[in-house]
């Protein structure tokens, strides 16, 4: 009983360090009927690393993780950890941790039989198992919940039990398909807290799929963004946030303003361009030409209101109209509309100064080291 | 934390209560409860009341019913034909039931059109079908005998057995049809994640699928118990002469005039079919799955 999982599976301690698994994704494909649900990813994932997968819905997040799961088959590439390929390994012997969105505990089987379940499949006898579903507990803090049912608990406390069976029988790798969909903001960024501090004790490698940007950019080492089944950018939040390479990822990471604008030439390392008729400076990117159309994006927080006049090189300015000011809490949020009919966007911490009506003439600046080419 | 999520669960286990009734959905349903009760409950209770009131005031057809060894023969052969009929169906139908759930929906429906033909088919066509098949010169024997495996036809209708595989072939569909609709409530995930775990495709079907059937298996068997309890015209036609059933013992009577005897008859029938039914319905989870059914 059991007998196919024993190489990898500690039976006594269940919590001593083991490494997390190394995977590899080469080439990888899924069609549905033709439909390419993705389309040609390769990505190396760390041992022991935090990878998100970010991205719209149909973007093949969700697929790429079932795949890793084994519940899709790729229709071609290759999926390999620590360097074995695994493809043609059913789910049941890849020795995977998985938690679902909507938490899928059994439901006809207490919260200590379902944290048991994956121990029975592997044969541990019941004093055993009791003693890892306790420690298991422990780490969810949710110790003394044994012999309640699923249908008794909260969707939160669900979710940790969640975690809890997926964790139990010490996986090297976890894979989470929007663990915290479900849940409400307030409880959402609790458990973000507690995923963050049980990948950061068990130090195995998490795999975590969401749509959700800000919990990507708060939680990974590393986010894979990907769109309509490729990668579309692959990097650690920063990276991800200040240096996107594509306007699909400058607008689903954050908020950014698009000027589309033609080359007119480089100056002191920066590109020079003429957004409709304002000349806009921007960090260079690969090679642009005079003449060439390009687009540039800066992040609606850089803009700031040019009251005082300032004559910096560096510096980029516009003039606009306030179309709406929106009070947003920590923030004001203004929708400007620039020269040439560009609209813009700009967020200042609220209560720097009085907020300004719509329809006043303003001028913007921002640094041309805040400008990229998308 | 702990408190506020007891209180919650408490505020969900408390039903509902009823408190107004709106009028309007009563009087959609009262023209069907009115032509029930005039011609379903009032014959019913005359019926029955025959049994304690014909000629005057008496018990004397129940203890006549306790003491009459005909009566407990048929009622076991009853209640043992009824009992092996369910697990007959259930054990057949327990596999299709999951290959409707299972299979692409184009195959899927043409297994339920197959289910559901019996259904369009009257119970007795269907038995003289069976008479057709299992006759000493039906189909089977003349296969059998023709390839040489047997030599003397065998005699396999009017025996309990040709009893037996009509009444599973004629009730199947109400064993299939209330395992598949538990079955596909399932939430695929749950299989997913009892593979994930570590769990095989058997493992899955013994940890995951089969218990969270069982309400299915329950309601399943409940339905096909009770209409086999009734049984009259398919045992009458391929069942063996010993072999009556309490529905054709209560026919007899009729044909005998001995209306009071027979009303006792029914209501001893009536009655352990209300039995089952009373106790059936106190699991939760058979509430839950025959809604499934209705539904």
């Amino acid at each position: 009983m059991g007998a196919w999982l024993e190489p990898v599976l500690p039976r006594g301690d269940a919590f001593n360090g083991v490494a997390g698994a190394a995977v590899s994704l080469v080439g990888l494909e899924k069609r549905f009927e033709n439909i390419g649900a993705v389309r040609g990813v390769s990505l190396d994932i760390r041992s022991g690393e935090f990878l998100t997968l970010l991205g719209p819905s149909g973007s093949g997040k969700t697929t790429t993780l079932m795949m890793i799961a084994g519940f899709e088959q790729p229709t071609a590439g290759d999926i390999a950890i620590d360097g074995c390929s695994v493809v043609t390994i059913p789910p049941y012997r890849r020795n995977i941790g998985m938690v679902f969105q909507n938490y899928a505990l059994f439901p006809h089987l207490t919260v200590a039989e379902n944290i048991g379940f994956p121990l029975k499949q592997r044969g541990i006898d019941r004093a055993d198992r009791a003693r890892q579903v306790a420690e298991s507990l422990a780490m969810v803090r949710l110790s003394g919940y044994e012999a309640r049912y699923p249908r008794q608990l909260s969707g939160g406390q669900q979710q940790r039990v969640a975690l809890a069976r997926a964790m139990v029988f010490r996986p090297r790798l976890l894979l989470m398909d929007e663990p915290l969909g479900a849940l409400d903001k307030q409880l959402r960024e609790s458990l973000q807290i507690e995923i963050r501090r049980l990948h950061a004790e068990l130090g195995i490698t998490f795999i975590y799929v969401t749509h959700d940007q800000e919990e990507a950019l708060t939680m990974s080492d590393r986010i894979a963004v990907m769109n309509e089944g490729i990668l579309a950018q692959l990097g650690a939040p920063e990276d991800l946030y200040n240096r996107p390479i594509s306007r699909f990822v400058a607008s689903f990471i954050g908020e950014s303003n698009f000027l589309p604008g033609i080359v007119r030439g480089t100056e002191h390392g920066f590109v020079v361009a003429d957004c409709a008729g304002t000349i806009v400076r921007s960090v260079a990117s690969g090679n642009p030409r005079q003449g060439d159309e390009i687009l540039l994006s800066v992040r609606p927080e850089r803009l700031r209101f040019a009251d005082v006049a300032s004559d910096k090189a560096a510096e980029n300015r516009i003039s606009a109209t306030i179309t709406d000011a929106v009070f947003a809490g920590e923030r004001c949020r203004y929708l400007l509309q620039g020269h040439g009919g560009i609209p813009l966007v700009l967020k200042e911490p609220s209560g720097l100064a009085a907020r300004r009506a719509p329809g006043k003439i303003v001028e913007i600046a921002w640094a041309a080291s805040d400008t990229i080419v998308v | 934390m702990t408190t506020l999520a007891g209180t919650s669960i408490a505020a969900a286990g408390r039903r509902p209560r009823l408190q107004a009734v709106p009028i309007g959905p009563l009087l959609l349903v009262a023209p069907l409860v009115l032509y029930l009760l005039a011609f379903y409950a009032l014959p019913v209770a005359a019926m029955l009341s025959r049994s304690v009131t014909d000629p005057h005031w008496t018990l004397a057809n129940y203890t006549r019913l306790s003491a009459d060894p005909v009566f407990l023969r048929v009622l076991t052969t009853t209640l043992t034909t009824a009992a092996i009929v369910t697990a007959g169906t259930i054990v057949l139908g327990y596999p299709v039931a999951l290959a409707m759930v299972r299979l692409r929906p184009a195959v899927a429906n043409i297994v339920l059109a197959v289910v559901l033909l019996p259904f369009w088919t009257s119970v007795l066509v269907r038995s003289y079908a069976w008479m057709v098949l299992l006759g000493r010169h039906g189909l089977i024997n003349e296969a059998l005998t023709a390839t040489g495996i047997i030599e003397t036809p065998l005699r396999l209708l009017n025996t309990p057995l040709a009893t037996h595989i009509a009444m599973i072939h004629i009730l199947l569909p109400y064993a299939i049809l209330p395992l598949a609709s538990v079955l596909r409530q399932i939430d695929g995930a749950l299989l997913r994640a009892a593979a994930g775990l570590g769990a095989n495709r058997w493992r899955v079907f013994r940890q995951v699928v089969l218990p969270l059937s069982l309400p299915g298996v329950a309601a399943g068997m409940l339905l096909v118990f009770v209409l086999s309890l009734g049984f009259y015209i398919t045992p009458a036609l391929v069942g063996g002469p010993r072999d009556t059933m309490l529905s054709m013992l209560i026919a007899q009577q009729v044909d005998l005039l001995n209306w009071p005897y027979a009303a006792a008859l029914s209501a001893t029938l009536l009655a352990v079919a209300l039995v089952l039914i009373g106790l059936t319905l106190r699991l939760p989870a058979l509430r839950q799955a025959l809604r499934g059914v209705a539904r």
